[in-house]
């Protein structure tokens, strides 16, 4: 087969695949916050409320488009498809088992980061260029946030780069063969958990969308589809991380034979998504400032040793 | 190089935003998320309750009271009729003191749950918003259970009560007793130790005593920083002071301050409760005055009498002796005062109220200069008004 075709195919796969998971993450998540909250989420649309993402796509699709007088059009257009680009390109890059990735360059990970990255641009852009106070708070907390959180999990993704020697997603998963780096890099996986809940937005991390203080924060001013592609980009967003996340320190998708590698990977995919939505239903939200200090004060120092501390011992084994 | 010029920003929060408790407006101005300036503005849920007063007879008013602090109906209740009947110069029987009592101390807990729910929703913690209006549901349903209603109960009548409370009741506040320690232990397990929330409350949005006394704050706000003052202490009404109960009071008049003070009082209402349920004497919950009350449904196939009494209160309702009267009483959100005035007719000639919220709510305007914005929704919380209270 042609080998573009090919990979075109694969990457509208990869693409539908990623859809109905952020379909089911959702439902997922509604259940799992109704029982957090004595309460039971979705029961109406299909049995258990299995159909309910369908319902909302027809609503949201039915929604009226409104656009706020005096924005700027264009980049009020863009901004929505730029988070929602960026989310799904990122998935392109990653191997979902041995030789199963829509392409797996030998530099998949520094790929990984730098779409992760590109993520906050649909986020300031949206927020900026709607006209509206409130949607430009929540765009500004988004951007000083998602930089600093950044440069955080760089950090500790670094780590597990030193360790691996590689920085490509497969060889990563490999150089787990014999342990998982959970627990050598436990530090470098509790800030990656930290800052990929930031990077998704999600609470306790939620400030540019604090519904209390800021209405919606960016989105604001985003209805029907506009608003429904920023949804789906963090909930995209969550999974694709927490899929790296799987890979970089939970083995991917090793585990004992009868069952297998995609169901591991998709099991452990799972844990770390269960885990932020146990955090969302748990804690308050963090202040602004305190975010900031946080991130500055505490993530990066420590990720930076952490970094230098796994250089040296990998320096040291030679 | 062009010199960077700085300005700030005015944003209008409210009346429709996600934490303005109901439809307060605050008009703030911002330098990027520090609030330079802070001017709340009320009026938004104002229907003339207390001009509904004077168009209503002396007992159907009681109806009115409710329907401002909609959170505690039973506090308003109370404080109407014990001025009505301070005007009239009746007494009610113990029996019916202990009832209302009892329903107070409910209404707090009830008003009290709702606070911390709101409370945590405002930071972000989503699910004990649930937990505490699943804890409010057995005090609805208390009230359900006696009055039939559960939002705006008017219980109380001047003279008395209602009904008597129904013979299920008793187990429902024991069970409601038995619970309530595990649900404050929960609320408490799931915020106290909580790095984030802590952060959030501690040292923010410090109302001192000095300030507190000068804007009027009662209430728990009052308590927090540092002034024991208690209506229910101060002066007692509904024999309150045969209870034993303690004033919770903390210094440092934070937002942590009036949570710590909020959630000590539930305590507090709970002891109360459970002396209020173990010394319920028996016998009448009416006074016997049938100038006032309503006789009993047996007499009016016998007595002339009685059928003219009651023919002549549900007609026309009764005379109160001219003179006007101020009866404190402690809400859940503070003193909670009326002012009744009579001109010797059957309705009231003029009932002003003293909401404890709108005293709180003035307040605003200090304790949000040089916060964040994030600050502004916690204190708000704090200090747990209630719009319909403040605009009537």
């Amino acid at each position: 087969m042609n080998p573009l075709l090919a990979a075109l195919l694969r990457g509208l796969l990869a693409i539908l695949c990623l859809l109905t998971a952020f379909a089911y993450t959702m439902v997922l998540e509604r259940k799992v916050l109704g029982y957090f909250q004595l309460r039971w989420g979705p029961t109406k649309v299909g049995p258990w409320g299995m159909l309910q993402p369908l319902a909302d796509a027809v609503k949201m699709v039915l929604k009226e488009d409104i656009r706020p007088a005096g924005i700027d059009r264009f980049i009020y257009a863009l901004a929505p498809g730029i988070s929602l680009f960026a989310a799904l390109a990122i998935f392109a890059a990653v191997p979902i088992g041995p030789n199963a990735a829509v392409t797996d360059p030998p530099g998949g990970l520094l790929y990984v980061l730098a779409l992760a990255a590109l993520g906050v641009y649909g986020v300031s852009l949206g927020g900026w260029s709607s006209q509206s106070k409130y949607a430009l708070l929540g765009s500004l907390r988004a951007t000083a946030q998602m930089i600093s959180y950044e440069l955080a999990m760089g950090m500790a993704v670094l780590a597990v780069v030193v360790a691996a020697g590689t920085v490509s997603l497969t060889g990563v998963v490999q150089a787990q063969a014999s342990i998982w780096f959970v627990l050598p890099e436990i530090v470098a996986f509790v800030i990656f958990l930290i800052c990929a809940t930031a990077e998704g937005n999600r609470a306790p991390f939620d400030l540019a969308e604090a519904e209390s203080e800021l209405v919606a924060g960016y989105h604001t001013e985003f209805t029907g589809l506009r608003f429904a592609m920023f949804v789906m980009a963090e909930y995209i967003d969550m999974i694709v991380l927490a899929v790296v996340g799987a890979l970089l320190f939970l083995g991917g998708w090793r585990g004992p034979a009868p069952v297998p590698g995609f169901i591991w990977l998709l099991l452990k995919t799972g844990v770390l998504i269960f885990l932020q939505m146990w955090v969302r239903a748990t804690f308050p939200r963090l202040r602004y400032d305190k975010l900031m200090d946080f991130g500055w004060k505490w993530l990066l120092p420590f990720a930076f040793l952490n970094l230098a501390g796994t250089a040296i011992i990998v320096a040291l084994r030679g | 190089m062009a010199e960077t010029s700085t300005e700030t920003m005015v944003l209008n929060m409210g009346p429709q935003h996600p934490s303005t408790h109901g439809v307060l407006r605050l008009i703030v101005e911002v330098d990027g998320e520090t609030i330079v300036r802070c001017q709340p503005d009320i009026g938004f849920l104002h229907t003339g309750i207390e001009k509904q007063f004077e168009t209503h007879t002396w007992q159907q008013a009681v109806t009115d009271s409710d329907r401002m602090d909609y959170l505690s109906p039973l506090t308003n209740n109370l404080g109407y009729v014990l001025a009505v009947e301070r005007l009239l110069e009746i007494q009610v029987p113990p029996r019916c003191e202990a009832i209302r009592v009892l329903f107070c101390e409910l209404s707090r807990v009830s008003s009290h749950l709702v606070w911390l729910g709101t409370s945590a929703l405002e930071l972000g913690a989503q699910s004990i918003f649930f937990y505490c209006f699943q804890a409010r549901e057995a005090i609805l349903d208390m009230f359900e259970a006696t009055a039939g209603v559960r939002m705006n109960p008017s219980y109380m009548r001047v003279g008395g009560l209602m009904y008597d409370i129904p013979p299920q009741l008793p187990g429902m506040v024991a069970r409601f007793l038995e619970e309530l320690p595990r649900w404050l232990a929960d609320f408490r397990a799931l915020l106290d130790g909580n790095p984030i929330f802590r952060e959030r409350v501690v040292g923010v949005g410090v109302l001192g005593r000095e300030q507190a006394l000068a804007y009027g704050v009662t209430g728990p706000s009052l308590r927090a920083a540092g002034v024991a003052w208690d209506v229910r202490k101060a002066y007692p009404y509904s024999g309150y002071e045969r209870y034993e109960f303690g004033v919770p009071t903390r210094t440092d008049g934070d937002v942590w301050a009036r949570y710590e003070v909020r959630m000590a009082e539930m305590e507090e209402s709970g002891k109360i409760i459970r002396q209020a349920m173990a010394g319920m004497p028996d016998g009448a919950w009416k006074t016997d005055d049938r100038k006032v009350a309503l006789p009993p449904r047996e007499e009016l196939h016998r007595s002339m009498e009685a059928l003219i009494h009651h023919f002549k209160l549900v007609a026309q309702g009764f005379n109160v002796p001219a003179g006007a009267v101020y009866q404190p009483v402690e809400g859940p959100r503070g003193e909670i005062g009326f002012y009744v005035v009579s001109d010797g007719g059957a309705h009231p000639y003029r009932v002003r109220v003293r909401p404890p919220s709108f005293y709180n709510t003035a307040v605003l305007t200090r304790l949000l200069e040089g916060r964040l914005l994030a600050d502004a929704v916690a204190i708000i919380a704090s200090l747990d008004m209630v719009m319909g209270e403040v605009d009537r």
